[in-house]
């Protein structure tokens, strides 16, 4: 059974994420370089799938698409029930806004900005008053071990600390897809591990998705199912070790 | 954002700063030498209109009139009184028989009309002792440098004694000559001889009638140029500003200071954006819109403009009001310099801000899924 029989077994309203015979190329002529081949994938709720593969192999420019930061040069991509490549520019800076959650490598914090009022970001930008966003923002931050560090700025908190931080603003306007791109990348291990399970705990919720793109074979235990990638294709889909977890303690 | 880097937020502050400071200091000095060349307008107070030759564009521009004209103006309906002025340059041979060049003011021998107000040594009174005249103390110190002010000296002009009777302060003028007053009837004769030599006619409009109206009825009746204290005083310093090259020469200094602010500010404030283009592109992608980026950048250009704005023009105003005590740079800034300055540091940011806010508009969110 190939990856799309399998994946068109799910209905439309299972999945977050549905993507068909998606193509991404950049440049033209001599130097058209094709990252996305024909994709084919589903995330259904409630799952934490975690794109993997080598540099270059169109990850990073799938999650880009999924998240509606990209433009497909052909196929389809529904996302939470809309249609992305169907929605307008402007739609789709409201439908980030209000859907999807950005954890990135370098965590992109805002320098001048306290941890809180980082966290508090997407809050600003959908227009809530800024002490009630960061009040918002402090109490997600304090679930994620950071109620000590609200005021602090980012260059004064360590590596671990400014993940939390973009975790924390990540899901605070509680979206209902998470992006994260390569999260674990700028951590040692022990940091690594309590970030991922930091947002496998808080993150993963039988109404939201989450996509981890990662080449870090340790996270792999926090997923529900690794999508490989090779050369823009997705090679494989496998359960992973969390769904045979979960999949033991319910029977 | 961008006060979390400190080092690019004083580069703007810098750069904005540089040009205010510039364009005020150059602006208000430009304003001060303009001052000077109506000092002697506004140092005769009273007189609300100034009567003269129909070609007279300054008041260093004398084209005397015939004694008469003075009645004709008096005739007018509508004029209150109006007294004779004399104006000219006379060359003063002095004590040890060195010369000086010396402005010389002829005042209407029976009121005084048009006399200096901080006079501060010997009595207005004494004008109409014989050969009188009195002298402003910048003047005197042009001539007796270092000596202490003393009535009484002696000096010829036109080979006709004066003996000075007093000591005023008066408004440093454009010309920089000591400023020699007396009566009208004896400033004539101090002068070269000259077949008219009526310089000005300073007259008052009766109470209840404007100094406008007054002014146009002298001019229909007479023939002759009659204009406000402030139309004179706007005459003359358009003159200088038509006819000299002085705002030229400012104007490429202010310029200067333009480019050279826009070029500083412009350049840190793209440094500033290309470095934290990910931020802006993480904001992009969290769904904040193109036009709260472009509020985003504007305001935090407007806010260092507002900083380098105040810094550059509490500098100037700092280097004006030192510089007052030891140098004779003429230095006035009225409330308009600051609003050019305003004007010229809103463009310096608007200008410096464009290039980035084309950056960040076309950054693809993307950019920050890219290593």
């Amino acid at each position: 059974m190939s990856i799309v029989d399998a994946e068109a077994d799910r209905s439309d309203t299972d999945v977050a994420v549905r993507v068909r015979g998606v193509t991404k190329a950049f440049g033209s002529g001599d130097s058209l370089t094709k990252a996305l081949r024909g994709v084919d994938l589903d995330v259904p709720y409630g799952e934490m799938l975690i794109l993997a593969g080598p540099s270059g192999c169109g990850k990073t420019t799938l999650v880009s698409i999924v998240a509606g930061t990209l433009e497909p040069s052909a196929g389809d991509v529904i996302v939470l029930g809309q249609d992305l490549v169907a929605m307008s520019h402007g739609r789709k800076v409201r439908f980030r806004r209000d859907n999807v959650g950005f954890v990135f490598q370098t965590y992109n914090l805002l320098p001048a900005l306290t941890a809180a009022e980082n966290a508090a970001v997407p809050l600003l930008i959908a227009g809530w008053r800024r002490s009630h966003a960061v009040e918002a923002a402090s109490e997600v931050l304090d679930r994620l071990g950071l109620g000590d560090r609200l005021k602090n700025l980012p260059t004064e908190l360590s590596g671990g600390q400014q993940q939390r931080v973009a975790i924390a603003r990540a899901i605070v306007h509680e979206p209902r897809l998470l992006v994260c791109d390569e999260p674990t990348s700028a951590l040692d291990a022990e940091n690594g591990r309590i970030t991922m399970e930091l947002i496998s705990r808080i993150a993963v919720q039988p109404d939201r998705a989450v996509i981890v793109v990662t080449h870090d074979s340790r996270v792999y235990s926090f997923a529900d199912r690794i999508a490989s990638m090779e050369d823009g294709r997705i090679e494989s889909v496998e359960a992973g070790p969390r769904r045979s977890g979960l999949a033991v303690a319910s029977r | 954002m961008l006060i979390g880097n400190r080092v690019k937020y004083l580069g703007i502050v810098f750069g904005v700063l540089f040009a205010a400071l510039l364009i005020a200091q150059q602006s208000s000095i430009f304003c001060g030498l303009m001052f000077l060349t109506v000092s002697q307008i506004r140092d005769v107070e009273g007189p609300g209109i100034w009567v003269m030759d129909r070609n007279v564009e300054f008041i260093d521009d004398i084209k005397p009139m015939p004694d008469t004209d003075l009645f004709r103006v008096k005739g007018v309906a509508g004029v209150e009184w109006a007294v004779r002025f004399y104006k000219g340059l006379a060359r003063a041979r002095m004590e040890q028989g060195d010369y000086h060049q010396m402005i010389l003011l002829g005042l209407d021998d029976a009121t005084l009309v048009g006399a200096p107000e901080g006079l501060f040594m010997g009595n207005l009174a004494d004008m109409r002792k014989p050969h009188a005249v009195m002298m402003d103390d910048a003047g005197y110190k042009q001539i007796w440098p270092g000596e202490p002010y003393i009535l009484g000296r002696v000096f010829e002009m036109n080979d006709r004694r004066a003996v000075l009777v007093g000591i005023t302060k008066a408004s440093r003028t454009f010309q920089t000559f000591p400023i020699v007053y007396t009566l009208y009837s004896r400033a004539v004769l101090f002068a070269p001889a000259e077949r008219k030599v009526l310089s000005f006619v300073l007259a008052q409009p009766r109470h209840g009638l404007s100094a406008t109206a007054v002014c146009r009825e002298i001019k229909k009746q007479t023939g002759l140029q009659a204009l406000t204290r402030e139309e004179f005083m706007e005459k003359t310093i358009w003159h200088f500003l038509s006819k000299t090259g002085i705002p030229v020469n400012f104007g490429i200094t202010v310029f200067l200071g333009f480019v050279v602010g826009t070029a500083i500010a412009g350049q840190t404030f793209y440094l500033f954006t290309v470095e934290n283009i990910k931020q802006f592109g993480a904001l992009k992608a969290m769904g904040t819109s193109n036009w709260t980026i472009l509020l985003m950048v504007l305001s935090q250009a407007m806010q260092v403009g507002a900083v380098g704005y105040g810094l550059g023009v509490g500098l100037a105003a700092l280097f004006g009001w030192g510089s007052r005590g030891f140098t004779k740079l003429a230095f006035f800034m009225p409330w308009q310099v600051l609003v050019i300055t305003g004007a010229a540091v809103f463009v310096i940011v608007l200008l410096a801000s464009l290039l980035s806010i084309r950056r960040v508009l076309i950054v693809d969110p993307a950019i920050v899924f890219r290593g």
